[in-house]
């Protein structure tokens, strides 16, 4: 079975954040890019899928500028077997990329999708959504556990209330969360080895889809700060302020 | 303008981060009605009609919906919305699980999390963990829109009389079915909506000792939270995490005790009052967000903030 995954260019998750003097958006220029955490995860799934001879082939897409090839040769080294690029300096919004990964859906003819289940830089939590919809596949959402068994697929969801399971039929698509697995590192021979797997490159053009965003960002600006507390020396002053300065208790 | 809510329900009560959209939906303007679709959710479709400020409630009770399952949910939702002018629910698994597909389904963008209503067509959303506050708009004909409960007051549960009106709309995808859940039972208050929250991290070592924070939360009748640290390392399960990735809470007071501070588990708690941090460590981050902080080993501080809480409680 041939598994596609996605995976996003993103800030590194340690990098402190700055919002652009201008208001016009996040700093990011020298600014450490990496894997989107959860994409990791989606990878290594892809990959233990394989390892357990559930999936034969994986095909990792990434969408976004010539450097996102950077987070495609890492999935390649940490296990997919080939690459497609979707090239465009373009901002991609989360509609348009799931109309992109709809149309490699269509060429590729995966059993199973899996994307992460947001991008902890625009958190919207919603092209995996998308996609399903727009490809009219079942979808698990926020998964924990993937068991394949023949022709369907069964996901454990983490949800507010607990764990939910879902029976889905393939071809399906999974959003992964925390959970799922801890993601491996990529070995040195893996990463040379990568660098000789096939990837190619195609515009939005060239699937016909319009990138065109639907959403305009008028301003983005930095939080209020909190104003600085104090400490106390103990508890019996703690349990006081929160009674008497904060009211609270 | 007319606005679509979706409650959020689990078929016998209604959320009360339902009545919060609402207040959202009463922002941006217009006529606010409310659709619960479940599986013997008559009762939540009462409670929804007694909401302040609700024109009308749409009822889509069938088996199909009883587990809110995305793939039937959301071709309803696509269907009964077309009217509207906004489609709102709240930002719970629930809602981002679904939501997403309604606006795919309509071919309009979503717009996620909102924390502020600018105009009909302008809103304020988090963005970066809460490193970066956006104002975006929407050039949609209907906007699709999760909204962060936490970030607008609930509307009252009582004082509507909105009409009840069933929808005779079934919608089965056959995609997906239920095959099981585990769901977390508690005594203590639901976290996300709590007045008052306790977190532990990496520093509680174990499950076991979790139960000193539940000691405290039954003095204080406060909810019991986590941060990843602590989720990861299976001493408590995933429905306890606070974060971005996780729950956003935003009680009158957050105690968090042996938690870092990492930025993540900020973006789920900043919004809090009053934040009170319990670490050993005086460089951890936690205390440049806490109002009252307290350098001592939780295990000695724990046991004598139950003991003094209870000499005032
Ligand atoms: C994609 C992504 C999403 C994430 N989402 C979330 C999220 O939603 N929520 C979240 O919380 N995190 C999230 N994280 C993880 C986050 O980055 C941190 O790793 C995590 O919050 C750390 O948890 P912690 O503070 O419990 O552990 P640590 O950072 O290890 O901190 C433990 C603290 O306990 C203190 N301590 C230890 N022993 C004692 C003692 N005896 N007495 C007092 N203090 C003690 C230590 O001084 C230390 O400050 C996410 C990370 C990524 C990459």
């Amino acid at each position: 079975m041939k598994v596609l995954v996605a995976v996003k260019r993103v800030i590194d998750y340690n990098v402190k954040v700055r919002v652009k003097p201008d208001n016009t958006g996040v700093d990011l220029a020298n600014v450490k890019m990496a894997m989107n955490p959860f994409c990791e995860i989606a990878v290594e799934e892809a990959v233990r899928l394989k390892e357990k001879g559930v999936a034969s082939e994986i095909v990792v897409v990434s969408i976004g500028p010539k450097t996102a090839q950077e987070q495609i040769r890492t999935a390649l080294a940490l296990g997919a077997d080939r690459g497609i690029h979707i090239e465009t300096d373009e901002e991609v919004q989360s509609l348009e990329a799931a109309k992109l990964l709809k149309s490699v859906v269509e060429k590729e003819e995966p059993k199973l999708v899996i994307l992460g289940k947001q991008s902890i830089d625009s958190d919207n939590n919603q092209t995996g959504q998308m996609l399903a919809a727009l490809t009219g596949m079942g979808q698990g959402t926020f998964a924990s556990e993937v068991v394949v068994e023949g022709d369907k697929v069964n996901v454990t969801r983490e949800v507010d209330g607990g764990l939910m399971t879902v029976g889905l039929n393939l071809p399906a698509v999974v959003t992964t969360d925390l959970r799922l697995n801890e993601p491996r590192y990529a070995s040195l021979p893996n990463i040379m080895k990568a660098k000789k797997k096939p990837l190619e490159s195609i515009s939005p053009a060239d699937l016909g889809v319009d990138i065109a965003p639907r959403l305009s960002t008028l301003k983005v600006e930095a939080p209020a700060a909190r104003q600085a507390g104090i400490k106390v020396a103990d508890v019996a002053e703690l349990v006081a302020k929160l009674k008497n300065e904060a009211k609270v208790i | 303008m007319s606005i679509l809510v979706i409650a959020e329900h689990d078929n016998s009560s209604l959320k009360q981060a339902t009545q919060s959209v609402v207040t959202a939906a009463k922002a941006i303007g217009g006529d606010v009605d409310v659709l619960v679709a479940g599986e013997g959710c008559g009762a939540v479709a009462e409670a929804a009609a007694k909401i302040e400020g609700v024109s009308k409630v749409l009822v889509a009770d069938n088996a199909a919906y009883g587990h809110f399952l995305a793939e039937n949910l959301s071709e309803l939702v696509a269907e009964a919305g077309k009217g509207y002018s906004h489609i709102l629910a709240a930002a719970g698994t629930t809602g981002k699980d679904f939501l997403p597909r309604v606006a795919a389904l309509l071919d309009v963008a979503q717009i996620s999390d909102i924390i502020r209503v600018e105009s009909e067509d302008t809103f304020v959303r988090p963005i970066y963990a809460g490193n970066a506050i956006a104002t975006v708009k929407s050039s949609d004909s209907i906007k699709v829109i999760t909204v962060r409960p936490t970030a607008f007051d609930a509307a009252a549960a009582e004082g509507g009389s909105a009409a009840v009106e069933a929808l005779d709309i079934v919608k089965d995808a056959g995609l997906s079915t239920f095959v099981g859940e585990e769901k977390a039972v508690s005594d203590r208050p639901d976290l996300a909506s709590a007045g008052i929250v306790i977190s532990g991290g990496r520093g509680m070592q174990n499950g076991d000792n979790f139960k000193m924070l539940e000691q405290v939360a039954d003095v204080l009748g406060a909810a019991v939270g986590a941060s990843r640290a602590a989720v990861d390392a299976g001493f408590v399960p995933n429905d306890m995490q606070v974060g971005q990735t996780g729950k956003i809470v935003a009680p009158q007071l957050y105690i968090a005790v042996g938690i870092s501070g990492a930025i993540q588990h900020l973006a789920g708690m900043s919004d809090s009052k009053v934040i009170v941090a319990i670490n050993k460590d005086e460089e951890a981050p936690i205390f440049q967000v806490a109002d009252y902080g307290l350098v001592a080993d939780l295990f000695e501080a724990v046991p004598q903030l139950e003991e003094e809480l209870k000499k005032v409680i």
